[in-house]
């Protein structure tokens, strides 16, 4: 009886498998309870209280750049809620650009002068083996040793570069503003629905429109009549030289500059490349095909290449999403104010809270990878093959 | 019409060459010529900077360099050459760290037998392939005995080791702990067992979603919470031990897919013949998965040891930390270019040299199965 038991635990594989999870979750539960009681007694002995109070005491620190009102007397909930903003601020801007960057150095590298295809390869090998750390640190240093103020780059009369960041002018949007941007968002769905109508006409009918001119002339000008109807209600504030510094206009920070070159040149590498193996997994044959039906050489890139291509390019391309926004942690290095430089790093220093800390942080990171993978799956699903599967 | 088959390069097929790649329409023509002009501009001005108007070390022959006044054409940076003094005079703690300058030769030995404990890994076709592996086996120990010391070796505390010493040690040891771990973690995620299934999924993608310098904040800030009061293991370990976990989450999942591209015929294949899971695994999965898996993990590679440089945010000196920490230095200061340079470099050279490697494994896998 005994014997066969035993017999039953090593050769029976269910009764197997039940024996190696209970011994699994037996270590991970005495594991943790060693853990919680040794953090606790740890935590007494310095005198360390735990809990979520300290979100509502005074932060006591200014932080740079604020999308909102922020001061030294606002609470670290608030500081936290900075940081976030400044971490996606960042996020969707780097994913903007480097989005941009990455297609063209990709469709470079497919260009048939050798010397262009040449040059974006030697860009792409660069900047892809080298730290981003040391990227973002190093575009820092450039843009701090720009001209003073006083010797600023001027770009188009408006835009002043200097040392301290770039100063451009600030729009100041009046009453009436706000019927403008309303037609824009009308026109933007009116527009998507007329594609759909004066497509679903194109089917039955075999007439061709142009949509996309149609399209664009609508968003273009219908909020341009509004923005004059309506008394020209958009004034911008450009920025004066006074004393040692510019007054009025808005300034883009270099931390925020430096941030941005790094993230998006150090990304658009890795893009390019997904955009290229997309470009070139399309079959020669698609392209002969649709050569042969008598399309024109931009319906066959729009029509024929892009849409195969984008289904190998969105799954890597999310992942590059992700880890550009993961990277954008690492302004702590040159002191650009986002979630870990701000919240993780000087909130912690004051509180000492380190667990509560971390684990709000790092939430927050896997809330924001989750939301995107989310949303780029949901595209991916609209691109990928429809029907045969 | 015979094409010109000639393996040598004649004049008549350069001409050739060059219609086709570089002036095959009007377009063509004037993208060549925008591209020599960026190419002459950025040339001449990187080489002018780097070479012909850079201060190098004999220029300062016979003297013993203290400061940056030695650079003497460098007082305006960015207008006139580069100063590489900064670099020979700090040569020895950007590849050793504050190491003592009589035991580097101890960190030297371990350079220098670091390709041979690699080459039995890398290349699978090498005579005596046994032997060396044999050494990548004990390489470890005896590495850790030379660079920290013991019996018979003075000891040299891990916070003076930096530079390149700890960008190696991270990377290298970092690899070498992830490998076995990613592998367990790989297989439980497609284990039939719900919870260690679970604990797998919940663990891979818990990494994955977090930047790697909120692991490090933690390992520095949590471990020592965790831990008895004894117990502190020191900063280098901490660093290792978010490294590690950090890259085994990646490495998993390139794992993952050589072993969902195996069909399910040879497991079952297998089990026909009465192997049991350990047996199938070891012996008919892992050598097909991990050969698939190859490139996607030296990717991970690269990634992690460019993500090394991260540790001198929480006050480790890799080699860009050292790199930063002889700009802080006043009497060096402004010659951020040269130091960027130079680590770039070394960076590069590496995660060149591994992306290289990758890219012969593709092509001699593709042989292999065609």
């Amino acid at each position: 009886m005994e014997q066969n038991f035993i017999r039953k635990l090593i050769f029976d594989e269910k009764t197997r498998a039940l024996l190696i999870q209970t011994l699994v979750i037996g270590i991970f539960a005495v594991l943790i309870y060693l853990v919680t009681k040794q953090t606790a007694y740890n935590l007494e002995k310095r005198g360390i209280g735990t809990g979520f109070e300290f979100l509502n005491i005074a932060a006591g620190y200014d932080i740079s750049i604020s999308l909102i009102p922020y001061d030294s007397n606002d609470t670290h909930l608030r500081a936290y809620f900075v940081g976030l903003l400044n971490t996606l601020m960042i996020a969707v801007c780097g994913c903007f650009l480097a989005t941009i960057m990455g297609f063209l150095v990709g469709i470079i590298r497919l260009s048939s002068n050798w010397l262009f295809r040449n040059i974006a390869y030697v860009y792409v090998e660069f900047t892809r083996n080298v730290p981003v750390l040391l990227q973002i640190i190093l575009y820092y240093t450039i843009l701090l040793h720009l001209p003073k103020v006083k010797q600023s780059i001027i770009i188009f009369d408006s835009f002043y570069l200097s040392n301290r960041g770039l100063f451009s002018p600030a729009p100041i949007f009046k009453d009436g503003f706000s019927v403008v941007i309303g037609s824009l968002i009308v026109m933007i769905i009116f527009t998507f629905f007329l594609k759909k109508f004066l497509k679903k006409k194109q089917e039955l009918t075999g007439k061709q429109y142009p949509i996309f001119l149609i399209n664009s002339a609508l968003i273009i000008f219908i909020p341009i009549i509004f923005y004059y109807l309506m008394g020209m209600p958009l004034e911008f504030d450009h920025p004066v030289m006074k004393g040692f510094n510019f007054k009025g206009g808005m300034v883009i920070r270099p931390e925020f500059l430096g941030m941005l070159f790094g993230l998006s040149i150090y990304t658009a590498a890795f893009i390019s490349e997904t955009v290229r193996s997309g470009i070139i997994s399309v079959s020669k044959c698609q392209r002969e095909a649709a050569q042969a039906i008598g399309l024109k050489a931009n319906f066959i890139m729009r029509l024929i290449i892009i849409p195969q291509a984008l289904r190998v390019i969105i799954p890597p391309l999310t992942s590059q999403y992700l880890n550009l926004t993961k990277n954008s942690s690492l302004g702590i290095a040159i002191g650009y104010a986002d979630l870990v430089h701000g919240f993780g790093g000087i909130s912690l220093n004051q509180t000492g809270k380190a667990i509560e800390i971390m684990l709000i942080v790092m939430s927050t990171y896997l809330t924001i990878s989750l939301t995107i993978s989310f949303f780029m799956n949901l595209y991916n699903k609209a691109v990928q093959f429809k029907g045969n599967i | 019409m015979t094409p010109n088959t000639s393996p040598y390069l004649s004049p008549n097929k350069m001409l050739n060459w060059s219609k086709k790649n570089l002036f095959s329409s009007w377009v063509n023509t004037i993208m060549t010529v925008i591209a020599l002009i960026f190419l002459y501009e950025v040339g001449t001005f990187f080489l002018n900077w780097a070479i012909f108007k850079a201060d190098f070390i004999n220029n300062f022959r016979g003297e013993t360099i203290t400061d940056r006044t030695f650079c003497s054409k460098n007082i305006e940076v960015g207008q006139h050459g580069a100063c590489w003094a900064i670099i020979f005079v700090r040569f020895h703690q950007f590849m050793y760290g504050f190491y003592p300058v009589e035991e580097a030769w101890r960190v030297n030995l371990v350079y220098a037998f670091l390709p041979f404990a690699l080459i039995g890994v890398l290349f699978d076709k090498l005579p005596l392939r046994r032997v060396f592996l044999y050494f990548t086996f004990a390489f470890p120990f005896i590495a850790y005995f030379m660079l920290y010391g013991g019996p018979g070796l003075s000891v040299v505390a891990t916070n003076k080791w930096g530079g390149l010493l700890v960008t190696l040690f991270l990377g290298v040891t970092g690899i070498a702990l992830a490998f076995p771990l990613s592998i367990l973690l790989a297989l439980g995620r497609r284990s039939n067992m719900p919870i260690v299934k679970s604990i797998c999924v919940v663990f891979i993608e818990f990494i994955r979603g977090v930047p790697l310098i909120t692991l490090l904040f933690t390992a520095n800030v949590m471990l020592p919470l965790f831990l008895p009061e004894g117990v502190k293991p020191d900063n280098l370990l901490r660093a290792l031990v978010a490294v590690t976990l950090f890259q085994s989450a990646y490495m998993a999942e390139a794992i993952r897919g050589g072993l969902q591209a195996i069909p399910k015929g040879q497991i079952e294949a297998a089990q026909s013949l009465g192997l049991n899971y350990w047996q199938t695994t070891r012996k008919i999965i892992l050598p097909q998965a991990l050969k698939i898996a190859i490139p996607p993990i030296v990717n991970t590679c690269i990634g992690l040891f460019k993500d090394t440089s991260l540790v001198l945010i929480i006050g480790l000196f890799d080699l860009l930390g050292i790199g930063r920490a002889a700009l802080s230095d006043i009497t060096w200061t402004k010659l951020y270019y040269e130091v960027y340079v130079f680590v770039s470099l070394i960076f590069f050279i590496f995660c060149f040299g591994m992306s290289r490697y990758s890219l012969y494994l593709e092509k001699k896998l593709k042989t292999d199965n065609s």
